[in-house]
């Protein structure tokens, strides 16, 4: 009996342990996650002769600053890189303000009709908006704003998903008593926002933060729209960068690793939160 | 609860206690209190008219008309860009590529994803490291792994084709051949997600008590017994939303097949559109062939299959909501 129950507590403290596969299949999904990044620098610093091998180099070559300095010369590169910059830091910027703001009236206010604008905008969750690329391309036109980098701001300033993700998280990181406590000493709504309400949302906004910047950088079909070839963001240059007669993969390859290496720097630095972000996001989504 | 509401008429009337008219502070107190809530929610909802609401009913408009970009004085033609889009065999075939691209996709990434999460959850070394390192894709910028994957895919040099060789197989013209094309896309799609649903499939897991797993094993039950019915039923509820996300995304793919093209650049989908999607047709009707009544015919009619597909799926949901579901916290 008792070495029956001394058996099973013993399984139970393993429940759960690894074995040596486990180590070994993750492995591999890691290296299969990092090698096509490594096949692009691979490519980026040799030149195009190592695409014909049969079996090509494992290691880098020593022509990745030579290829890299061609992407400049070919797409106003320094350009793209600073839209970027501008377009996502922006963005970054007014979703995570708004949506804070958002976040707390829906959490913290009581107005009136305020459960039907949430679940509003929860419903707008599902709208794809890409699919209304026509007519906001029309209004950009018609505004002159197409070319310039309004245009690929104005759209994202704000997102039901940044509204939703704040709201969820103010609901429980913000207690009334302080709220009270600041009206009480007779601070206004918009003081209680900035001096109570941030500070205790700091962590949702920081991962808001993060994947805004990323979504932002990373976008794609609406730049490409919107912006021409003279005023691009980095997406938009590498798409030029490839779509020629002839792809110069060296080349295309030296202006992938370019644009990924900034964002492949902030994940590893912030990857801990990014992965907390996700998993939070998924048991309260 | 509601202190708020409640602190701010006291408020008030504390102050009409001393004075009689209420001071202009009290006022622009009590204004304060009134109007604030609306003007934080109103960035979004002038946001979402301008993007999301004006352009799907601007598009409804736009898609009765003949309307060629930069024309002035577009025809009203009614119904008819429904009806062309109904007999368009281009149409047809895009939107089934898309399902087919989707079905490859979706398919093997969720089987995939649930099993990866099951490893990841076991109490790993550096479990974060592991973590961070499968969820590396997902920070990859599309355009970047279109590139890279259309190079590795490619037909003559390409790596896939090169290891093919080696080990004594045919290599495969990916781009060429239809099925061929519709697995590398897929392929693509799959090594951006994969890790990213294994994380929200592992949340779902965590989130189940550790008791039933600990009753199940002293029930006798061994791993994949365990793993089949204790984890996966009470996965069902992630697993639809995984689902829908991954429906949605895919029904509208449209970078990778766009980049994917052995002639970049062009929005064929190859050279008898064997993987046009229905976002790279609507992206060329409206922006190559400048057809914006075309276009957006075809936006709607994608939209309206979005809708029925996720109806489907809340339907669903409200199934699988009655058996037991997930804990939240």
């Amino acid at each position: 009996m008792t070495t029956v129950q001394s058996g099973l507590r013993r399984s139970v403290a393993t429940l759960g342990k690894p074995r040596k596969a486990t180590y070994v299949v993750l492995a591999v999904f890691v290296l299969g996650s990092l090698f096509p990044f490594y096949w692009s620098f691979l490519v980026a610093s040799r030149d195009n002769g190592m695409l014909t091998e049969r079996i090509p180099p494992f290691l880098p070559g020593g022509n990745f600053f030579a290829n890299a300095s061609r992407v400049f010369d070919s797409v106003p590169f320094w350009k793209a890189l600073g839209n970027s910059v501008i377009v996502s830091g922006t963005v970054t910027l007014t979703t995570v303000l708004f949506s804070s703001l958002a976040g707390f009236a829906f959490a913290k206010l009581r107005f009136k009709g305020r459960n039907g604008l949430f679940v509003f905008i929860v419903v707008t969750l599902a709208v794809p908006t890409q699919l209304g690329i026509i007519p906001l391309f029309i209004a950009m036109s018609e505004l002159g704003w197409a070319g310039h980098l309004e245009a690929v701001i104005v759209p994202n300033l704000v997102t039901a998903f940044g509204v939703f993700w704040m709201r969820q998280y103010t609901v429980d990181a913000l207690p009334y008593e302080l709220i009270e406590a600041a009206r009480v000493d007779g601070c206004s709504m918009i003081r209680i926002f900035w001096n109570v309400c941030l500070p205790a949302v700091r962590p949702a906004a920081a991962i808001l933060a993060m994947f805004t910047f990323m979504m932002s950088w990373n976008d794609f079909l609406w730049p490409l729209v919107v912006l021409d070839a003279g005023n691009p963001t980095v997406q938009v240059a590498l798409e030029k960068l490839q779509s020629g007669y002839y792809v110069d993969y060296s080349l295309v390859l030296a202006g992938t690793t370019l644009a990924t290496i900034p964002i492949l720097i902030v994940f590893v630095l912030l990857g801990r939160q990014i992965v907390a972000g996700i998993m939070q996001g998924a048991v309260k989504g | 609860m509601t202190v708020i509401d409640k602190v701010a008429p006291e408020g008030s009337k504390a102050g009409e206690r001393t004075s009689p008219r209420p001071t202009f502070r009290h006022k622009l107190s009590r204004w304060d209190v009134k109007v604030s809530p609306y003007l934080y929610v109103a960035p979004f909802f002038i946001v979402f008219g301008i993007v999301g609401l004006f352009p799907l009913l601007y598009t409804a408009y736009v898609s009765l008309f003949k309307w060629k970009a930069g024309s002035d004085d577009p025809d009203f033609i009614g119904l008819d860009n429904y009806k062309e889009l109904f007999g368009d065999a281009q149409f047809w075939n895009a939107l089934t590529n898309t399902i087919s691209i989707f079905l490859l996709s979706s398919v093997p990434q969720i089987i995939i994803a649930v099993l990866l999460a099951a490893l990841l959850g076991a109490r790993l070394r550096g479990a974060t490291g592991w973590r961070v390192g499968i969820l590396l894709p997902y920070a990859a910028s599309l355009v970047a792994i279109g590139i890279i994957f259309a190079n590795l895919f490619g037909p003559r040099y390409g790596l896939i084709n090169g290891v093919l060789q080696t080990i004594g197989l045919d290599p495969v013209d990916w781009q060429a051949s239809r099925i061929g094309s519709h697995i590398a896309i897929a392929i693509m799609v799959n090594w951006r997600w994969t890790g990213y649903n294994a994380l929200i499939v592992l949340a779902a897991m965590q989130a189940i008590p550790k008791e039933l797993h600990e009753a199940a094993l002293i029930d006798g039950a061994g791993t994949w017994r365990r793993f089949f019915h204790v984890t996966l039923p009470l996965l069902k509820p992630t697993l639809v939303f995984v689902v829908i996300t991954s429906t949605i995304g895919g029904l509208q793919i449209f970078t990778e097949p766009k980049l994917f093209d052995a002639l970049p650049g062009s929005n064929n989908g190859g050279s008898t559109n064997q993987f046009q999607t229905v976002t790279l047709y609507l992206y060329q009707s409206a922006f190559e062939n400048y057809n914006l009544g075309y276009a957006s015919a075809i936006a709607w009619v994608l939209f309206v299959i979005i809708v029925l597909i996720a109806l489907v799926n809340f339907f669903l949901t409200g199934r699988l909501a009655r058996t037991p579901a997930v804990k939240k916290k």
